[in-house]
């Protein structure tokens, strides 16, 4: 029999992971909408408007997988992880109810202008519109990804123990909101997400454009993007490898776990520590097999500094260890896609200087696979912290000092919920996200394969519009208006 | 402000938050409901869900803010009502997905069969989701099997029995009705008289339920009524609520829409208050023990959490109606078909 823990936490992988496959697209793609739109609106250019109508269809798709997925997130805290929710409401319920306020309802009024709007505002209200919603979106990691670190890197809190029925009870509770806010892991662990979702929305668009180029469609709408989507691809893979040093560098003092976790370093010495390019970590036996290691790069990375050894595994008591296998193999998977991506943007951003990208088939069908890998780092980057931070839900700190009770992920269940529920929600999932990921690739693919539409027929588009408006206000009130005309042409 | 002072405000802002969800969603899911039975062709299809499409996700935004804020300022309430109501809840997201995904994808492929399918999808997500709601309502006011240390006893199908499968059918009605109204606004033409030969109908089932819940609840939930004989002001709510009701008839009689849109906005206030006093001063009464029961107090987040909270809610709270009065405005009128439709 499966226990309910191991159930819960494959259940919340599952809806999370799926789940984010689509923010962090959103959030990518809506910067280079932005940036296609601001070009519209700079310029005039009718190639810019088509462009950035494309974009804003593909953006509409992807938005509602991100809500439709979304909302679950936000029930399963309490239909699953009960205890978890009574243990840090006080506090990781205020950056949700934050995010919902001051994120969900900006995205979602503004959405409205972005897909629907666009025959009903002017270029610059629309612009306004697509900025809100980017916003928007990087608000909400915003305050989910500081809701996530404090759980990783707890501050601004005590453990208060309630009387409850004659039983005491700890729950943390908020007693420096700012500092609960920028804990120790919130700013770059922020900047790192975020750029994250950048880098695959830059690679998206590049990957599509490269694709028109590939296919001879589309061509002058896909330079365009193209002279926006592969600077910012480089820029953004740069800046992801950036942060994401500077996040790891902190690792070692807030959870040193984690970070041993993550390059299988299992035996503290007093020699400079090496870091393995990959390996097959064994930890029953503490070793990595089949491991290739470079000489003091760990301790270089970590503390800037060739010499000075790095705490293993086995300063952490025995229950409070993570598993090595995962959270090693996914950050490299990170890393090595990461450095494939920093190689395939600085390899096209330099051709396309020397305005020969197009001569080199090859390099762009690579950066039209791209945004898979953009998308697998991603994911993989979440594995890495998450399974890195078990045996806790929230980590143990110490604050002024005092050392803090962290929560146990098997002591945030719900209690009063059975294996049987949870597996038979985890079949529902299973079920529906199949499908809906079925008909979001099918629909995807359908509005890439039709692309942008054309020039003339974005002029064609205008003068029906003004034809029906006209006609409109002939017919004042009469039946039927503005229909007919577009009756087949939906989004 | 005091510990206690507080509490009450954030009662009274969930509740807020709460109505306006019922209000705006509720239009949208009675959308929904009504979609297969009004809407006829393809076209008028579209229409019907296109009168909807830019506001429904905005609307929905309203139960995940609640959510939210539940969590925040009571969080052993979220944590007890979210884990009695696994199935139901895991259901109620479904229905929310097969909204979501129905709306945006039915009109992206010309298939008479894709179409159907999507149809029939967006219909009973919209039934089952309104169903689902208001069955948990009815729970709640009924009290629930809560045992020590607010771990729920019971499963599903404590949950399903007469009383809160009549809230369901209550809040189906009444969102269809809601939903009616709306639609009779925003479209013309034929669409809209078969619209409007609905509105009485749906307004007679809906007074028939409401009827009978009122008497289901003097008998069956006697703590109900408890906070309204303590306050006799209180019995203002149901009076006007009664009026409300009647008024509907009344104001699609004298030909104003709006109106009566109005004033089923103001009957579905006026039921979500009802429900806050009904529960008050829990948020679930055990049926085991009262002892037990999950009350404002023992629920509550700590005083300064509710304080900052507070904080967050008087800065966000006119962003978001600034925005939403706006894209109301944009999107006033009449609904129409261009190519960024649904």
């Amino acid at each position: 029999m499966m226990d309910v823990e191991l159930l819960s936490r494959l259940q919340f992988a599952g809806t999370i992971m799926f789940h984010y496959l689509f923010p962090p697209l959103s959030i990518g793609l809506g910067l280079q909408l932005f940036l296609c739109e601001l070009a519209y609106v700079r310029t005039g250019h009718p190639a810019w408007e088509s462009a950035a109508r494309f974009w804003t269809r593909v953006f509409a798709v992807n938005f509602a997988m991100g809500v439709a997925t979304g909302i679950v997130m936000e029930f399963e805290f309490g239909t699953n992880w009960a205890a978890y929710s009574r243990f840090v409401g006080d506090v990781f319920g205020s950056a949700l109810a934050a995010e919902g306020i001051f994120a969900f309802f900006l995205e979602s009024g503004f959405l409205a202008i972005l897909v629907f709007g666009w025959d009903r505002v002017g270029p610059k209200m629309h612009l306004f519109s697509t900025l809100m919603v980017f916003l928007g979106s990087v608000f909400s990691a915003v305050w989910i990804v500081i809701a996530n670190s404090w759980q990783q890197t707890p501050a601004g809190y005590h453990i208060v123990w309630q009387e409850i029925q004659g039983e005491s009870v700890p729950r943390a509770e908020v007693t420096d909101f700012w500092a609960m806010v920028f804990n120790p892991s919130s700013v770059d662990r922020l900047t790192h997400t975020v750029i994250g979702a950048l880098v695959l929305g830059a690679f998206f668009v590049a990957s599509v454009c490269s694709f028109y180029l590939l296919k001879q469609r589309h061509e002058d709408v896909a330079r365009r993007c193209l002279s926006i989507a592969l600077p910012s691809a480089l820029v953004f893979t740069l800046l992801a490898a950036l942060t994401g040093h500077d996040s790891a560098q902190k690792l070692v003092e807030t959870q040193p776990a984690k970070l041993a976790a993550m390059e299988a370093h299992f035996e503290t010495t007093d020699q400079p520590t090496g870091l393995y390019l990959f390996g097959w970590p064994d930890a029953e036996n503490e070793t990595v097999h089949f491991g290739i290691r470079v000489p003091w790069l760990l301790s270089l990375m970590v503390y800037n500094d060739p010499g000075k050894p790095v705490p293993g595994m086995d300063q952490i008591p025995e229950s409070d260890r993570p598993p090595v296998w995962l959270p090693f193999q996914m950050f490299h998977l990170m890393v090595g896609l990461g450095t494939m991506m920093i190689v395939a943007a600085g390899l096209a951003c330099w051709l396309w200087y020397r305005k020969t990208y197009q001569n080199h088939r090859w390099l762009m069908w690579a950066i039209v696979l791209m945004p898979l890998a953009a998308m697998t780092a991603n994911q993989a980057g979440w594995i890495t912290a998450e399974v890195g931070r078990q045996p806790w839900i929230v980590h143990p700190s110490v604050q002024d000092g005092v050392e803090m009770m962290g929560l146990r992920t098997k002591d945030g269940l719900s209690e009063s919920v059975t294996a049987e529920q949870v597996l038979s929600s985890i079949v529902l999932f299973a079920v529906i996200y199949s499908l809906l990921f079925a008909v979001w690739i099918f629909v995807l693919n359908g509005k890439i394969q039709h692309g942008p539409e054309t020039m003339d027929e974005l002029a064609k588009r205008k003068r029906d519009r003004a034809a029906s408006r006209m006609s409109e206000r002939i017919a004042h009130g009469g039946t039927g208006r503005g229909g007919g005309l577009m009756e087949d042409e939906a989004g | 402000m005091s510990y206690d002072t507080i509490t009450l405000v954030w009662f009274f802002l969930l509740g807020v938050l709460l109505t306006g969800y019922a209000i705006l969603d509720g239009f949208d899911l009675g959308v929904g409901i009504l979609h297969p039975f009004i809407a006829k062709t393809d076209r008028e299809r579209r229409l019907v869900m296109n009168s909807i499409g830019p506001l429904w996700d905005g609307n929905e935004v309203w139960l995940v803010t609640f959510g939210g804020a539940l969590f925040a300022a009571f969080p052993n309430a979220y944590a007890t009502v979210f884990s009695s109501f696994y199935a139901a809840f895991h259901l109620l997201l479904t229905c929310l997905i097969g909204r979501a995904v129905s709306l945006e994808f039915r009109s992206k492929v010309h298939s008479p069969a894709w179409r159907r399918f999507w149809d029939a999808g967006f219909f009973l997500s919209s039934i089952t989701a309104a169903a689902l709601l208001g069955i948990a309502g009815g729970n709640v006011m009924g009290g629930m099997q809560v045992g020590p240390m607010f771990q729920y006893q019971g499963g599903l199908l404590d949950q399903l029995y007469w009383y809160p499968l009549l809230v369901g059918a209550l809040t189906v009605s009444l969102f269809a009705l809601h939903g009616a109204i709306y639609l009779f606004l925003k479209t013309e033409g034929e669409l809209q008289q078969r619209v409007r030969s609905r509105i009485l109908p749906l307004f007679y089932c809906f007074a028939f339920l409401y009827a009978a819940v009122t008497l289901a609840t003097w008998i069956h939930v006697p703590h109900a009524t408890e906070t309204l004989s303590r306050h006799p002001w209180l019995w203002i709510v149901p009076v006007l609520n009664a009026l409300a009701v009647l008024n509907i008839p009344r104001a699609m009689h004298l030909g104003k829409p709006g109106y009566a849109f109005f004033t089923s906005s103001m009957v579905i206030a006026a039921l979500a208050s009802l429900f806050s006093v009904a529960i008050f001063p829990n948020f679930v009464l055990s049926t085991i023990d009262p002892a037990y029961s999950v009350t404002l107090e023992n629920a509550r987040s700590s005083h300064q959490t509710l304080i900052t909270m507070l904080w967050i809610a008087m800065i966000g709270m006119p962003c978001v109606a600034s925005y939403t009065i706006t894209i109301y405005w944009i999107f006033r009128g009449k609904v129409q078909l261009d190519s960024n439709s649904y």
